[in-house]
């Protein structure tokens, strides 16, 4: 894809991360005073590769990818470092932002329905970044935009570039809006949700899509999603939020194979199995996710954690790395480790709240 | 696919509710076309059973449920709920039968009334009928807002604003609970919700179910969530019924090519199961303007034949408890290939699989042990 605002050759090392993040914080004034939707997140991904992010709706995922963008509201205050290719975002204008969305990164959004312009020509909303960001005529444009929506999976690309988002399915939706972010060509590429609002059968074929799509043109890509299942045959690296925080960020396979957050434990319990019976007891996690205008002290998922203890109830595990190298993960007591089975069996003993065992647990305290 | 037929359904006498030759359609454009949304399809559901009803998004299955409730009545066929067929029943006879059948709808915050309190929301069935007096009313919200884990002090005043997605389902599970139906129809209920507030609501469900021993018709797009809650699932596409079974052997031999599908499509949380690999359903479903002739799948069939075209394949038994409909069924065949799947929606990159040996069952994470058959 051509790219008028490629960077200067050597701007960055081949070898250093397309996007690095540290210690970013994002914070909402409200009325109810401030909501603190991302605190301290640090993570880098290289190019080429997929990063996951996980949570539940409120723990910050969505906001986190929003505030990497620069597509906070005006009452979001980020503090921390962002920098893309070794420049720092957060010190960049959204006039200078403009040249970056679509160019050098792009979103594709949950709900495809609300995020394409309805009276707008499907043709038109795909050429139009491209009008904007390069230097093609209109009927190059109009070219590219075929060649996307073809490759993209939409059949009779040439028809469907003359209609309009209302007549088309939920599914080719989603294609046309992963054909408007890859029109310029990102480095980075965002799906936020990308499948939620979308079939099982078309959830696969969409996510096929988004991944073919990342190695052909070896972009780096962030998948943020509530499902572990989506992401754990395609993401390369995992990170699993809860309150706006890490819990547990590490390669794939390893954090499938030494899950040691209770919270990514819990989540993952919580997918019902196709391979269990009928009528298996799902794992559910008791409780909601803490206020994030009064986050308690200590570890935010302490008040829903089998394992929780007093220490965690007054201060806050960091995240470091342990064990595995890229493994990190910020638990006192983790699942897998000898400290966490002892402190799950003293709350066992002690019949105190276990995830599951709260039947009708999510009541307002 | 396409399955008319009734090999499935038990004896008249047994079920709670029996649905013969369902067809709704819709009137569609000025040109006298029409939308054949359900097409003759048969079902039956007996006391205490869950049966869950599955399929993509536009395969009838909500309205089906929505049709068994007369919102609207189906164009044809026969919804026989204890004995009276619904569809003969005089609006006031319809009106009292109906309470009997309750649905909880997938939006929870939009299927309540904004603008009313909590406690008026879940006693609005018995005001309706002037169950009891006030304050016999008002105990029975409380009993119900503690059965679904909500402090009644502190929540009967709230409005569903105040809620998140998954309390608000939680209230609409209580008003529908509240009146004591015998059967709830429930129209994709965990799809908008998160997978860890999912479990909660099933599970939920589960437990109000075992309390006031109702029968429940689940439908959702998820076999995997369906898989779990039902005793028998059917699989619906395009209007029709194309298999319905029993869950574990749906899983573990599914004898229609697009159940088989359904099931590949479900993410699976293991980063050594690679998605890519896993055989998958191209394309869409067809439009019901104008569905295909024959078997509806046929068009997105890896194994349609020239007689799939030409027959509808009816609903036949191939296994106990387990009935398909379908000309080529996957029992009792070595299974499909990739080459099967591939040749019929051209993706190369595909492995074998086999229906009749499934992958091996990963170990059951939860050792929650299996729960005692129902009924």
């Amino acid at each position: 894809m051509k790219n008028a605002n490629r960077r200067k050759k050597g701007a960055a090392p081949p070898e250093a991360p397309m996007l690095e993040v540290a210690d970013l914080s994002t914070t909402f004034t409200s009325d109810r005073g401030f909501v603190r939707a991302v605190n301290n997140v640090t993570f880098t991904v290289q190019r080429g590769k997929t990063l996951g992010i996980v949570g539940e709706s409120g723990s910050g995922k969505s906001v986190l990818s929003r505030s990497i963008m620069g597509l906070t509201p005006n009452n979001a205050t980020r503090t921390g470092s962002v920098k893309f290719e070794g420049r720092e975002l957060l010190a960049t204008g959204a006039n200078e932002m403009r040249h970056m969305w679509g160019a050098q990164m792009a979103m594709v959004f949950q709900d495809p329905m609300t995020a394409l312009n309805p009276v707008m020509r499907i043709g038109r909303q795909i050429t139009e970044s491209l009008l904007h960001h390069t230097d093609i005529g209109k009927g190059a444009a109009n070219e590219t935009a075929l060649a996307l929506l073809q490759s993209v999976g939409i059949p009779e690309a040439e028809r469907r570039l003359r209609q309009y988002p209302h007549e088309l399915s939920g599914g080719m939706r989603q294609r046309v809006m992963i054909a408007i972010a890859l029109a310029c060509g990102p480095k980075l590429l965002f799906a936020d949700e990308p499948t939620t609002a979308l079939d099982v059968t078309v959830q696969a074929q969409i996510l096929d899509l988004l991944q073919d799509q990342q190695r052909e043109r070896f972009m780096a890509m962030i998948l943020v999603t509530h499902d572990l299942g989506v992401v754990a045959g395609r993401a390369d690296d995992i990170a699993v939020m809860y309150a706006g925080r890490i819990v547990e960020k590490a390669p794939t396979r390893t954090l499938f194979r030494e899950m040691r957050h209770p919270y990514s434990e819990a989540l993952l319990e919580s997918i019902p199995k196709l391979e269990a019976p009928n009528h298996t007891r799902l794992a559910a996690i008791g409780g909601r996710p803490p206020d994030l205008v009064n986050l308690p002290p200590g570890c935010k998922f302490a008040p829903r954690c089998p394992n929780v203890q007093e220490k965690c109830l007054k201060e806050e595990p960091p995240l470091i790395e342990h064990g595995t190298p890229g493994h990190e993960y910020a638990c006192y007591f983790p699942v897998g480790s000898r400290e966490g089975a002892e402190a799950r069996a003293r709350n066992v003993a002690a019949s105190r709240n276990v995830p599951g065992t709260v039947a009708a647990g999510g009541g307002i305290a | 696919m396409a399955g008319s037929g009734k090999a499935h359904l038990r004896e008249p006498g047994e079920s709670l509710l029996r649905v013969e030759n369902l067809v709704v359609e819709f009137p569609a454009g000025r040109r006298g076309l029409k939308v054949n949304a359900v097409t003759n399809i048969s079902l039956d559901i007996l006391p205490g059973e869950t049966l869950g009803l599955v399929g993509e998004s536009g395969c009838g299955k909500s309205t089906t449920g929505k049709a068994i409730m007369q919102l609207p009545p189906p164009t044809e066929g026969q919804v026989i709920f204890e004995g009276r067929d619904l569809l003969r029943l005089n609006r006031e006879e319809l009106r009292r039968n109906r309470t009997q059948i309750q649905m909880i709808f997938q939006d929870p915050i939009s299927s309540l009334n904004p603008r009313r309190r909590v406690e008026d929301i879940i006693a609005e069935g018995l005001n309706i009928w002037g169950t009891g007096d006030k304050a016999e009313r008002n105990r029975r919200v409380d009993e119900m807002l503690l059965t679904i884990g909500m402090d009644p002090e502190v929540v009967r005043g709230r409005r569903p604003f105040q809620f998140s997605g998954g309390q608000c389902q939680r209230i609409s599970i209580a008003r529908a609970v509240i009146t004591e139906p015998k059967l709830i129809i429930c129209d994709e209920p965990v799809s908008a919700l998160d997978v860890s507030v999912q479990a909660q609501i099933i599970n939920l469900l589960e437990d109000m179910k075992a309390r006031y021993g109702l029968t429940i018709m689940f439908i959702a797009h998820d076999l995997a969530v369906v898989k779990n809650v039902s005793d028998r699932v059917a699989v619906m596409y395009l209007g029709k019924i194309c298999e319905v079974s029993d869950p574990n052997t749906l899983y573990k031999r599914p004898a229609h090519p697009y159940t088989q599908a359904l099931l590949s499509a479900i993410p699976v949380p293991d980063p050594d199961i690679s998605p890519q690999d896993r055989p998958k359903l191209a394309g869409e479903i067809p439009s019901p303007v104008s569905p295909p002739s024959g078997c509806r799948f046929r068009t997105r069939c890896p194994l349609a034949q020239e007689r799939c075209a030409v027959e509808e394949p009816i609903i036949r038994k191939v296994a106990p408890g387990q009935f398909v409909a379908c000309h080529f069924p996957l029992t009792g065949r070595s299974g499909i290939t990739a080459s099967d799947w591939t040749s019929a929606e051209g993706d190369p990159n595909q492995q074998v699989i086999t229906p009749t040996a499934p992958p091996a069952p990963k170990p059951v994470i939860d050792g929650t042990p299996p729960p005692a058959p129902v009924r």
